[in-house]
């Protein structure tokens, strides 16, 4: 199982990890039969009446990849209106680490269903 | 500076000294084939000959029961396979021919056994004996699964990723009063017990009559000897028909020029496990017990798996609860430290160690399962640092995976 370099530096320098106080949703993703566990927490502002991903956190249980991928999303969603940020796929997450190695694409890419999960969740408690 | 402490003895081991030693020769000078007539032919021939004495003594047999074969795998496949085909084509047209096996031995063995029962879906009947949550067969139910035509038992000696020590001896004496039956009966099948020894030479006796064993496994490279070459031991009398077929090296039953660098270093790490053997257990068994003492004194919601007392002293498989196995192997690769894990995520199958999921079927425990295995060459100071880095890498995971929910366990059912 070889992992690209940007695997490894997210997976061993995680960003944004941990919590946030009162986040406006969370996406809690994955199987324990596969053992990744996911949970993405955000924080939404508004931005020129537009709804953005103002802060992001994560926790994961899981394999290298699982935690690599994490770490991405939370750099790839900050930011981001919540149109743009539920436009994120799993390619675009495996891409932003120069790949995953095929056996991972599926079981531990979960970090893009976390993150839409989180999405929904605000907006169906809005 | 730099550390290296391979923890990973049970995957395979680096070679002694002097079982290199004993290879060169015939990888230079001594190029012969052994069964060539020539000089150098017969010089290759008579190392080949005095290490096939070596683990004849070691296993307590015939020169002759013991067959060269390129590793275990080899070995297991032949034992298996080998005897079903001489059994079927004698007994084809009297009944199907049944196996017994358990859940937690290695994939060769698995595997073979599958391949029979998918090919001869119509001649073969396996049984897969379950393990209690030590890792361990329970001989009542083999008594149990036992039936007329039971031909073939094969069951390991020690488990390669809990290092659980199955009780063959009790075995064996259930497999005895069963052949006294079948004689009573004047039932003809025979019923032969085939053990797995790949992981046991350097701690466990060989010898096939105290475990009442017609058919015994075991390989060079998992006891300080090369990789690429192992034995199938046959005891006199075994149907067993080959599945290489060529030359008819190796009494017929397994054709292919003889590896006979690969044989001679076998031979030396045979005759070194018998005699450092002692010694052996008791270091091990020392540094074993101390790592374990000191893992478990640094961290918290640890599990072992599998008998701590019917285990093999070089083998400690502990699951790290809120941890999943491949990224502390990961971390651990990074800091010079190499173990195993049963977590799906080491391997291409996205399946959790069918080991693990045998002893307690939870999978979030079977993934946060990491294997160490001890050997000659380690210091009390490796350890040391080996525990210092788990005990970082591990509570550095925990810290990732703090918050999620953990429960959502499979219990067993």
């Amino acid at each position: 199982m070889n992992y690209s370099a940007k695997v490894m530096d997210h997976f061993t320098n995680p960003r944004n990890l941990g919590t946030l106080k009162n986040p406006d949703g969370v996406g809690e993703v994955g199987n324990p039969v596969c053992g990744d566990l996911m949970k993405i927490y955000i924080k939404i502002s508004e931005k020129n009446s537009q709804e953005y991903i103002q802060d992001i956190k994560f926790q994961t249980l899981g394999c290298g990849s699982a935690i690599a991928t994490s770490s991405m999303i939370t750099e790839l969603a900050r930011g981001k209106t919540l149109d743009q940020a539920l436009k994120i796929s799993r390619d675009d997450v495996a891409n932003e680490l120069d790949g995953l190695p095929p056996a991972k694409l599926h079981c531990s890419n979960l970090a893009a269903d976390a993150l839409k999960k989180a999405i929904k969740d605000y907006q169906n408690n809005k | 500076m730099s550390k290296n402490v391979y923890l990973d003895y049970a995957a395979t081991t680096p070679i002694d000294k002097q079982v290199l030693k004993s290879m060169l020769p015939f990888l230079k000078q001594n190029y012969g084939n052994a069964s060539s007539l020539h000089t150098p032919g017969r010089k290759a021939n008579q190392a080949v000959e005095k290490s096939r004495a070596t683990i004849a003594h070691a296993t307590g047999m015939q020169n002759k029961e013991v067959i060269f074969t390129s590793g275990a795998t080899e070995s297991n496949n032949l034992a298996i396979k080998g005897t079903f085909q001489a059994l079927n084509a004698k007994f084809n047209s009297l009944k199907k021919l049944h196996f017994i096996t358990s859940n937690i031995e290695h994939h060769c063995v698995l595997d073979s056994f599958a391949y029979l029962k998918k090919k001869y879906p119509k001649n073969v009947e396996i049984t897969y004996l379950p393990v209690n949550e030590k890792g361990l067969i329970n001989p009542d139910i083999l008594a149990k699964a036992l039936k007329k035509n039971t031909v073939l038992i094969s069951i390991m000696m020690i488990n390669n990723e809990i290092g659980t020590a199955q009780p063959l001896k009790k075995i064996a004496q259930i497999i005895k009063k069963q052949k006294k039956a079948r004689s009573q009966d004047q039932n003809p099948m025979p019923i032969y017990f085939h053990s797995d020894a790949t992981q046991a030479p350097s701690y466990f006796s060989i010898q096939c009559s105290a475990y009442g064993l017609d058919l015994l496994t075991i390989n060079a490279h998992k006891i300080y000897g090369p990789k690429g070459v192992g034995a199938l031991v046959i005891k006199k009398g075994v149907l067993i028909h080959a599945i290489n077929h060529g030359g008819g090296h190796e009494f017929r039953k397994r054709s292919g020029t003889l590896n006979v660098p690969g044989i001679v270093g076998m031979g030396k790490a045979i005759e070194l496990a018998e005699k450092n053997r002692d010694k052996n257990i008791e270091k091990i068994t020392k540094l074993r017990d101390y790592f374990l003492n000191q893992i478990s004194q640094k961290l918290k919601r640890i599990k072992v798996n599998g008998s701590l007392k019917k285990r093999t002293p070089n083998n400690i498989n502990i699951s790290f609860l809120g941890v999943e196995g491949e990224s502390l192997l990961l971390l651990l690769d990074k800091k010079g430290i190499y173990v195993s894990t049963g977590s799906a995520c080491s391997s291409n199958s996205l399946q959790a160690s069918h080991v693990q999921l045998a002893l307690h079927n939870n999978h979030l425990r079977a993934h946060s399962s990491i294997r160490f295995t001890l050997g000659k060459f380690l210091l009390k100071s490796d350890l040391d640092y080996a525990v210092q880095e788990i005990s970082k890498a591990v509570n550095r995971l925990r810290k990732i995976s703090q918050g999620i929910n953990q429960k959502s366990e499979c219990k067993k059912s």
